[in-house]
């Protein structure tokens, strides 16, 4: 599936997206931000405060506890800030 | 009712009265219109912004400001919406986002722009980083801009 970062989520894990591959065990969103953050030091930085971290699935929001599964796009990014 | 929405993200700048007179163009069941403008400023709290980043993510921006501008016009007998949100740098002083809602009159034009800004600011992605004198910072969520969504929330 395709992972999008943006702000500082995307700063700390050095890209702006990628293609991954998560193990089958990983079914929520939840699930999803544990494993990233084991993925490297980058990662670990960027999702060390998980409750923090806001995701959307195919462009809607979606909380913690949400299920992966069929999701084409996933972003990861900090509480909105604009207007 | 016809009410025609336009919701735009772009680099240039906007002009506000060009955008309300397309918005009430050959209209004559408008009796309001009211414009929100959101503006680069150069002072927050303590320290001084000498620019302002805005990023967003495309494709889910329109989406999310689509779905609270549906959300809106369940909400109030409207007759016209127009979103602009600016992304780029922004100097202090500069347009970042103009709200423009139409109806026959004032008290729903008011409350629906007063809804839309509310859900911009908490749930549309868009992210702001900001350049002082310190250093450049991502800007944090207020806890009083989730008051002011939730205030919408019928319980």
């Amino acid at each position: 599936m395709k992972v999008k970062y943006f702000a500082w989520v995307r700063e700390r894990v050095g890209k702006a997206e990628e293609i991954i591959e998560p193990p089958a065990s990983v079914r929520t969103v939840e699930e999803l931000i544990a494993w990233l953050s084991g993925q490297g030091e980058a990662y670990a930085y960027a999702f060390e405060k998980p409750k923090v971290i806001r995701t959307a699935i195919d462009h809607a929001h979606v909380k913690a506890d949400a299920a992966i599964a069929g999701a084409r796009e996933i972003a990861f990014f900090p509480p909105m800030t604009g207007g | 009712m016809t009410c025609p929405v336009a919701i735009r993200i772009q680099e240039d700048d906007f002009d506000i009265a060009r955008e309300i007179a397309v918005l009430t163009r050959s209209r004559t069941d408008i009796g309001a219109v009211v414009s929100f403008s959101g503006i680069c400023r150069a002072d927050d709290d303590s320290s001084k912004i000498a620019a302002l980043t805005l990023e967003h993510y495309p494709g889910m921006a329109e989406e999310e400001i689509k779905r609270h501008v549906d959300e809106a016009m369940s909400r109030w007998p409207l007759n016209g919406v127009t979103v602009i949100h600016r992304v780029g740098r922004f100097m202090p002083g500069q347009n970042i986002v103009l709200v423009l809602t139409a109806s026959q009159h004032r008290r729903a034009a008011f409350e629906a722009a007063e809804f839309l800004m509310d859900y911009l600011k908490t749930s549309a992605p868009f992210w702001k980083k900001e350049e002082s004198a310190a250093g450049a910072g991502w800007v944090e969520a207020h806890a009083r801009d989730d008051e002011a969504a939730a205030r919408w929330t019928k319980s």
